[in-house]
C-alpha cells in the first residue's frame, strides 16, 4: 500500500478527523455533569464571597442554602414569576434589549442584616468578565464585591479577581446625594471619594469594563430595590 | 571468581542479543528512560518547554498536576503515533502529530475541569499550551515515528519525567522560599516571621517569573558542573 498517494492522504485525514471528533465529543458529554456541578458550586461560592462569607467550593451549596433567603427575577423593574434565578445565563441577558432582560437578584441574610446581591456581567479586554456586588439595606452602600474573568491578561487585567482590587469596593456608594444611580468610577489613580476606586495599572480596558458592567447591570435593580426595601426605601422614594 | 561472573553476564547478554526479542528493560531501553533525566534532559540540556516551567512553578501542586498531564500526553502521544507510524502519510505527518497531541490535551483539559477544577483554573491557558510544548512534538517527530511502540512509550515516559523533575524542583524552591509552604502546608514556623517578632520573611521575588528562570539557570549550572559529559570543549 502506498501511504503517500493523494487519495490515501485524503482518506487518512478524513478518518482521523472523524475518529478524533467522535472520541472527544464522547468524553466531553460524559464529563459534562461533573463540570457543571463544579461551575454551580463556584457560582455559589462567588455569590457568598460577595457578602464576605468565604467557603470552600465543596461546602458552598450548604452555605448557600443557609444564607440566601430568596432569589427573585426582575424584568422591567418588576418581579416575575416562574423563573429560576440561579439558572439564568446573564451573558445572554445582557445582549437583550432592556425591556426583555431578565435580572436575577439574591437576597441574603447574614447576622440579622439583609443584603441584596446583584450579579454582574460585562466585557473585559479579551473576553467576558463577571462578578457579584452586594448592597446593604440602604441599597446604596456596597457591602462586598467579587469579580472574575475568562481570559484577561495575567498580572494586568486578571488582577480584578484579587482581594486587593475587590476590597476597595467595600463601603463605596452607588447613589448620589439625590438618590439617583451613578455607579462606581474605576479610576486611573487618585481614587478618593466614595464613588471611586483605583483601577489596575496596565489593565485599563478591563478596569473600564468593570465600571461599565456595574453601570449597566445595577441600574435595572435600583427602582425595584427602592420600592422593595422597606422603610429606608420609602424614605428614599419620598425624597425623590 | 568475579571475572567468571562477569563473563557469565557477558555470555548472557550475547545470548539475549541473539534472541529476536529483546527484554522489556534492556540496557538500550533503560537508556531511553534514564537519558532524559540527566544527560539529555529536555529542559536543562535541550532547553525546551521552558515557557511552562516558568509559568506554573509558583506552587508545587499545580506543577505536579501539570507534570502528570504532560506525562500522560507524552506517553499516550508517543504510543499512538508509533502505532500509526507505518500508516501516516508523510506529507501530513506533522498535522497528524498535532491532531494527536491536541486531542490528548483537550481530553486532559476536560478531565481536569471535571475533577480538579481549582487546579485547572490555576493552570488556565497552560494546559492548552501543552500542545505547543516543543518536547512533545520533538519526541513524536524524532522518536515515535521511527521506533516500536514499547520503545516510544519508554521514551515518552523518560522525557516526561525529565521535564517533571525539573518542574517540581523549581516549584519546590519557589514555593518554599516564596510562600514558606510546600504543597500548601506551612513549613516555616509562624514565630520565625518578622511580623511575629522573628527574623524571617518570605521572598516575594521568588513568586515572579524571573526567579523561575534563575532557578532553572542554577539547576543547569549545578548539573553542568557535576556531569562531565555536558562540559563543552
Amino acid at each position: 500500500m502506498d501511504v503517500n498517494k493523494n487519495s490515501y492522504t485524503f482518506l487518512f485525514a478524513t478518518a482521523m478527523v472523524v475518529v478524533v471528533a467522535a472520541s472527544l465529543s464522547f468524553v466531553a458529554t460524559n464529563l459534562k455533569p461533573f463540570q457543571e456541578t463544579n461551575l454551580e458550586q463556584e457560582k455559589m461560592q462567588s455569590i457568598l464571597s460577595s457578602i464576605q462569607i468565604p467557603v470552600e467550593r465543596s461546602e458552598a451549596p450548604k452555605a448557600f442554602e443557609a444564607y440566601i433567603r430568596e432569589a427573585i427575577v426582575l424584568q422591567e423593574g418588576e418581579a416575575v414569576e416562574g423563573q429560576d434565578a440561579f439558572a439564568i445565563d446573564l451573558a445572554k441577558e445582557i445582549r437583550k434589549p432592556d425591556e426583555k432582560r431578565l435580572s436575577p437578584l439574591y437576597i441574603a441574610e447574614k447576622e440579622g442584616e439583609i443584603y441584596y446581591i446583584i450579579p454582574l456581567q460585562g466585557n473585559g479586554l479579551w473576553g467576558p468578565i463577571w462578578g457579584y456586588v452586594s448592597l446593604k439595606e440602604d441599597i446604596n452602600t456596597v457591602y462586598g464585591a467579587t469579580f472574575d474573568h475568562k481570559a484577561e491578561t495575567p498580572g494586568l487585567g486578571a488582577e480584578i479577581n484579587t482581594p486587593v482590587f475587590e476590597d476597595q469596593f467595600k463601603g463605596k456608594q452607588m447613589l448620589d446625594s439625590n438618590f439617583s444611580f451613578v455607579g462606581i468610577d474605576v479610576r486611573k489613580g487618585d481614587a478618593s471619594s466614595e464613588y471611586e476606586v483605583d483601577g489596575i495599572s496596565g489593565g485599563t480596558i478591563t478596569s473600564d469594563g468593570v465600571e461599565a458592567m456595574i453601570l449597566d447591570c445595577v441600574k435595572a435593580y435600583i427602582p425595584f430595590l427602592k420600592t422593595y426595601s422597606g422603610a429606608t426605601a420609602t424614605a428614599l422614594l419620598i425624597t425623590e | 571468581m568475579a571475572d567468571v561472573l562477569e563473563k557469565k553476564e557477558e555470555a548472557k547478554e550475547l545470548l539475549i542479543d541473539k534472541q529476536p526479542k529483546e527484554p522489556l528493560l534492556s540496557k538500550k531501553n533503560r537508556k531511553l528512560l534514564n537519558d532524559p533525566l540527566n544527560d539529555n534532559n529536555p529542559i536543562t540540556v535541550q532547553v525546551l518547554g521552558i515557557c511552562s516551567a516558568l509559568a506554573i512553578t509558583v506552587k508545587l501542586y499545580p506543577a505536579l498536576v501539570m507534570s502528570i498531564s504532560v506525562l500522560f500526553v507524552m506517553a499516550a502521544g508517543n504510543v499512538i503515533v508509533s502505532l500509526m507510524r507505518n500508516f501516516i502519510p508523510n506529507r501530513i505527518r506533522i498535522i497528524v502529530q498535532l491532531v494527536v497531541v491536541a486531542s490528548l490535551v483537550a481530553l486532559v483539559d476536560q478531565v481536569l475541569k471535571a475533577f480538579v477544577y481549582d487546579v485547572s483554573k490555576e493552570l488556565s491557558v497552560f494546559v492548552g499550551l501543552i500542545i505547543t510544548n516543543c518536547i512533545i512534538m520533538g519526541r513524536l517527530e524524532a522518536f515515535a515515528l521511527g521506533n516500536t511502540v514499547w520503545k516510544s512509550f519508554l521514551d515518552g515516559i523518560g522525557n516526561a519525567f525529565g521535564y517533571a523533575w525539573i518542574l517540581l524542583a523549581v516549584a519546590f524552591f519557589r514555593e518554599l522560599l516564596g510562600s514558606g509552604t510546600l504543597f500548601g502546608f506551612q513549613v516555616i514556623p509562624d514565630a520565625w516571621y518578622l511580623a511575629n517578632g522573628g527574623f524571617y520573611s518570605n521572598n516575594g521575588f521568588m513568586l515572579l517569573p524571573p526567579m523561575a528562570l534563575i532557578t532553572v539557570g542554577i539547576i543547569i549550572w549545578v548539573q553542568r558542573a557535576r556531569n562531565t559529559k555536558l562540559i563543552e570543549e
